[in-house]
Formats: structure tokens, C-alpha cells, sequence
């Protein structure tokens, strides 16, 4: 096993236990932490493919700014413990199955695709160096760019509008 | 044996690295406290420690062993598993924004393996600084929650909501250096600054430049100064530690060992902003001579003889073990190297990036202890108000005023 496997399999499994953990967690600011974790642990696997830009603002977007505004609330509001209710019928029947069968359906494309033999995938060249992916985010895709930046400026305004109507 | 090395010096190299930066650093911060009680006594003209060891110097030892013995009890009702992790993630933090902080500009190889002063050269090093920064906020806000105080409570809110507002300030005053550098790697924004002759004014402060690009980053640095003072919690923004109104804020229920991780954390934290300024700012380790002024090369051994030889003759009035042969032996050991450093230009000429760098990043930490002699605290509105309505529009103009000045020069 190379190293770099080796360092996938761990990053990988701690996504994967801070997800789970993330909904078994009662409290909702242990599930906030879990989910810190998914994304430090995803940020460590972008930065195993070579991608170095996207990995640190991983953390810087989703770690530091995001999160932080989800455990902010969460310690403003003084969320309590979850109460546990008996699973309902519905995921029973139809949840459990549906879920096991999309897990499966995945699994089998990732193997039918490579073929049998697992590794890590290196990124494509345009990711890995900062300046190729601000060529292509302030040229080649400029008006897409601002347009999503448009959308999330109308998003906020609209929270504002909602927020304000009381008064 | 040495095959051994060679092989697996790529793994020794950094680990001896690691252990020997993280000794220096925590020594440093032990003496930081030491350096800020001396100092802020003088500004408010008190004596400052001054009963354990000769000028208090032991007074750190002193306090390290009070806090390993201390009692250290659990308040009623915590949440455990976060009251506990709170300070690791603090402390871990703090210290591993060092490890890609360059100090100085030598490349050396030990066993084959090619090697530099500093623990990890990666060419997204401020990027992976700022990251850990961004993480930073946790430790203080799951200490405040996890400790069940409404004080630590409010200490912890008040951290997270002011360490995102001036999060941004601070991203954006240093993107008038990246635009000057084009590059994130820390390394080549001081090599960068290093202007042939210019010395001092080629630094990103001043900004001048042989091919013409440059453009004073003052504005940069002052948001940049005061957003990382606020990053790091310390006076005049220590409002989620306000003792008059919070008690000690978000670590009001920690004592002994727990107390002492958020401690050395904050010290830590000093020294990492304090490089970042001077790498960012003032020319890392580069000289502020001209590179033919080959005289200024002796002023390290200008500095060290003076001060040994002080050091010596002060110990020598004291009656006790540490004044009577410590302190006489210190002065030696800096008398002669001061003098070695006149004997061997090749060994002289090597430590001069360090001896700058040191001496830029001690200047910032006294400017850190000066501050909180002189300056009142913040109200909590006014914090705000400045951080959102003052800070982020000065540092967002800088970035527009220095890019149109960049694109100015190079048509």
C-alpha cells in the first residue's frame, strides 16, 4: 500500500465516521462538530489530488465561515438534546431499502468504472494551480461567475426583507 | 546507521524540526508573560515581578509549576467531551499556523535530504494559514459553550461573532501583497521584496520596485495590524475575555493545565501574527540597508558584546546561585558569540536574515504589550461598528486602489 493510499483510507474513513456520527450525534452542536470534521477530512482528501487552492478554501469557506455561523446560532438559541422518536413506518419500509439500494447502485459504478482496481485519482491540470482556476473563473467563465455572485447578494437581500418584516 | 538516515531523513528531519520549533516557542511564550507583566509594570511605573530570580526572571518557571500542581476541578454539569477538547483544539491550532511561517532564507541539506528554516515550505502557505486561523474560532467558542456559565457563554459568542467580522478585513488587506507578489507562498513574497539596493524601500510597506509594480501597502498593514489584533483577542478587542463585565469570559471555568493551553495558545498566536507582519509587510528577513552597506553586517556583535557584558557585570551584584553564575554565564556565552561573530564572517553572515527577523518580530511583540498598556477596550457596538462599517470598506478600497495602480504601471 502506497502512501498516499494509506493517507486516503484515513481521510476517507474520517469523513465517513464524522457523517455518521454527525446523525447519531443527540446534541445538535456535537452534530456541528461532526460535521467539521467531514469537511476538514474532505478538504485533506482535495489536497491529496493536488488540488491546494480548492482544499484551503474548503476550510477557509466551509470550516471557518459556514460552520462557525451554524455553531453561532446553535449556542444563541440554546438548542436542547434531540428527543429520540421510534422510526416511523415509512423509513422502515421504504427508507432502509431505498437507502441500501442507492448505496449499492454507486458501489457498482465506481467499480464497474475503474475496472477493479482502486486508487486515488489525480486531479486534472486546470485545478491545480491557483492561477489556471482564477484564468478560467475571471475569463472564460466570467458571466456565470457573477451571476452566481448575483444570486447569493438577491439570496441575502431576501433574508434581510424576511427578517425585517416584523418590524 | 547512516544508510538508516538517508533513507529516512525526509521523516527524522521534519520531526527533529517540529520538537526543536515547538521548545523555542513555548520557552518564548513563558518569557513573553514575563516581557509583558516587566513592561506593562514600567508603563503604570510598578516594578513587575521581581522576587523569583533576579528582575523575576524564574518568575515563568514558577508559574509553569504552579499550574501543573493546581487543582484542577470539573464544574458542575459541563459538556464533558467539548469542555475537554476546547483547549486542545485552541493550543493545536496556534501552534501548527507556525509550521509553514519560513524564518529565514537558508536552504541546508542533513542526510541528502534538502532542508530550510522553517517546518513546511508549501507554496499556499499564507492560504493554509488563514485556514488554520479560520479554525481558531472553535476553541474559544465550544469553551464558552461547554463550560454551562452564562459568562463563558457570552465570552464564547461574542469571540465567534467577532473573530468572523474581522476574518474578512483580514483576508482582504493582504490581497495588495498577493496582487504585488503573485504568489501565495510566503518565501517568494519576501524574495519579492528584495529590491537589489533598495533595502528598506523596497519593502511592501514603502514599496518601491526595480521592474515598477510595486505600490505602498500602509493601508494594507494598518487593517491588516488591527484585523489580527482582534483575531487574536488581545486588548483592545479582549472583549470575549472582559474581566469587568464577563469575569474571564470563555475561560472562566478552566483552571490549571486547561488554563494554561488557552494561555499559551494566545501567546503563540502573538508570535504567528507578528511573523506574518513582518514577512508580509516588512521584508521578512531581509536587512533594511542597502545590500552594499556590508558594515551593518556587525550589528549583531554591536548589539551582543554590550549586552553580555551587562549581563555579566549585573549578575554580579547578586548573592544568589542564579545571579552569582547563571547570569554571569549567559553574558559570556553572549559575549562570545558576539565576538565569534566578528571572527567568522561566513558564520556572521549567515545568521544576518535570522537576526532581522527576530528583531522585526520582537519589535510587533512589543508593540502587541505596549498596546494593552495604553489602550481602553472596546464597547461591543463600537467593535462592530468598526470592524463592518471602517475596517472591511478601507481594506476593500486598498485592494481596488493597488490593483488600479499595478495596472497603471504596467502599461
Amino acid at each position: 500500500m502506497t502512501a498516499s493510499l494509506f493517507i486516503f483510507f484515513v481521510l476517507a474513513a474520517l469523513a465517513v465516521l464524522g457523517a455518521v456520527s454527525l446523525i447519531l450525534q443527540r446534541h445538535p452542536i456535537h452534530s456541528a462538530l461532526s460535521l467539521i470534521v467531514v469537511m476538514v477530512a474532505l478538504a485533506g482528501l482535495y489536497l491529496l489530488m493536488g488540488a491546494e487552492f480548492v482544499a484551503a478554501v474548503q476550510i477557509i469557506v466551509y470550516g471557518g465561515a459556514i460552520m462557525v455561523l451554524f455553531v453561532f446560532v446553535i449556542m444563541l438559541l440554546n438548542a436542547g438534546e434531540e428527543e429520540r422518536t421510534n422510526f416511523s413506518k415509512l423509513a422502515t419500509y421504504a427508507g432502509i431499502p431505498l437507502a441500501v439500494a442507492t448505496a449499492g447502485l454507486i458501489a457498482a459504478a465506481i467499480v464497474r468504472s475503474s475496472s477493479g482496481t482502486l486508487s486515488t485519482a489525480g486531479a486534472s491540470g486546470a485545478l491545480t494551480s491557483t492561477r489556471t482556476l482564477s484564468m478560467l473563473l475571471f475569463k472564460d467563465f466570467v458571466y456565470p461567475f457573477e451571476l452566481t455572485s448575483f444570486l447569493i447578494l438577491v439570496a441575502i437581500l431576501g433574508a434581510i426583507v424576511l427578517a425585517q418584516r416584523e418590524n | 546507521m547512516s544508510d538508516f538516515l538517508t533513507h529516512y531523513a525526509f521523516l527524522i528531519v521534519p520531526i527533529v524540526k517540529i520538537a526543536i520549533l515547538v521548545f523555542i516557542v513555548l520557552t518564548v511564550d513563558a518569557y513573553l508573560t514575563w516581557l509583558e507583566r516587566k513592561v506593562i509594570a514600567h508603563i503604570q511605573s510598578r516594578w513587575g515581578p521581581h522576587r523569583v530570580g533576579p528582575h523575576g526572571l524564574l518568575q515563568p518557571l514558577a508559574d509553569g509549576v504552579k499550574f501543573i500542581f493546581k487543582e484542577d476541578p470539573l464544574p458542575a454539569s459541563v459538556d464533558k467531551a467539548a469542555y475537554f477538547i476546547a483547549p486542545f483544539i485552541t493550543l493545536m491550532l496556534a501552534l501548527t499556523s507556525l509550521a509553514v511561517i519560513p524564518f529565514g532564507p537558508q536552504h541546508f541539506t542533513v542526510f541528502g535530504y534538502e532542508t530550510h528554516v522553517g517546518i513546511a515550505d508549501v507554496n499556499i502557505s499564507l492560504l493554509v494559514l488563514f485556514a488554520i486561523t479560520a479554525l481558531g474560532v472553535y476553541g474559544v467558542a465550544l469553551a464558552g459553550w461547554a463550560s454551562n456559565n452564562k459568562y463563558s457563554l457570552l465570552g464564547g459568542l461574542r469571540s465567534s461573532a467577532q473573530m468572523i467580522s474581522y476574518e474578512l478585513a483580514l483576508t482582504l488587506s493582504v490581497v495588495g501583497v498577493l496582487l504585488i507578489a503573485g504568489d501565495f507562498s510566503l518565501r517568494n513574497i519576501v524574495d519579492q521584496q528584495q529590491n537589489g539596493n533598495l533595502g528598506l524601500l523596497g519593502w511592501n510597506i514603502v514599496g518601491f520596485s526595480k521592474d515598477g509594480i510595486g505600490f505602498t501597502q500602509i493601508i494594507g498593514f494598518i487593517c491588516f495590524f488591527i484585523a489580527a489584533i482582534a483575531e487574536t483577542n488581545r486588548v483592545p478587542f479582549d472583549l470575549p475575555e472582559a474581566e469587568s463585565e464577563l469575569v474571564a469570559g470563555f475561560h472562566t471555568e478552566y483552571a490549571s493545565m486547561k488554563f494554561a493551553m488557552f494561555f499559551i495558545a494566545e501567546y503563540t498566536s502573538m508570535i504567528t501574527v507578528s511573523c506574518l507582519a513582518t514577512i508580509l509587510f516588512f521584508g521578512g528577513w531581509l536587512s533594511p540597508f542597502p545590500a552594499s552597506w556590508t558594515f551593518t553586517d556587525y550589528l549583531p556583535s554591536l548589539l551582543l558584546i554590550p549586552f553580555g557584558l551587562w549581563v555579566i557585570f549585573d549578575g554580579i551584584r547578586y548573592e544568589t546561585i542564579f545571579g552569582r553564575i547563571v547570569l554571569p554565564g549567559v553574558g559570556a556565552v553572549l559575549t562570545a558569540l558576539g565576538a565569534a561573530l566578528i571572527v567568522f564572517p561566513p558564520f556572521n553572515d549567515a545568521i544576518q536574515g535570522l537576526f532581522w527577523f527576530l528583531a522585526k518580530v520582537f519589535t510587533f511583540l512589543f508593540v502587541y504589550i505596549w498596546m494593552r498598556g495604553t489602550l481602553p477596550r472596546f464597547r461591543y457596538d463600537q467593535l462592530m461598528s468598526f470592524g463592518w462599517k471602517f475596517l472591511l470598506p478601507v481594506s476593500i478600497a486598498n485592494v481596488v486602489l493597488t490593483s488600479a495602480v499595478i495596472l497603471w504601471r504596467m502599461h
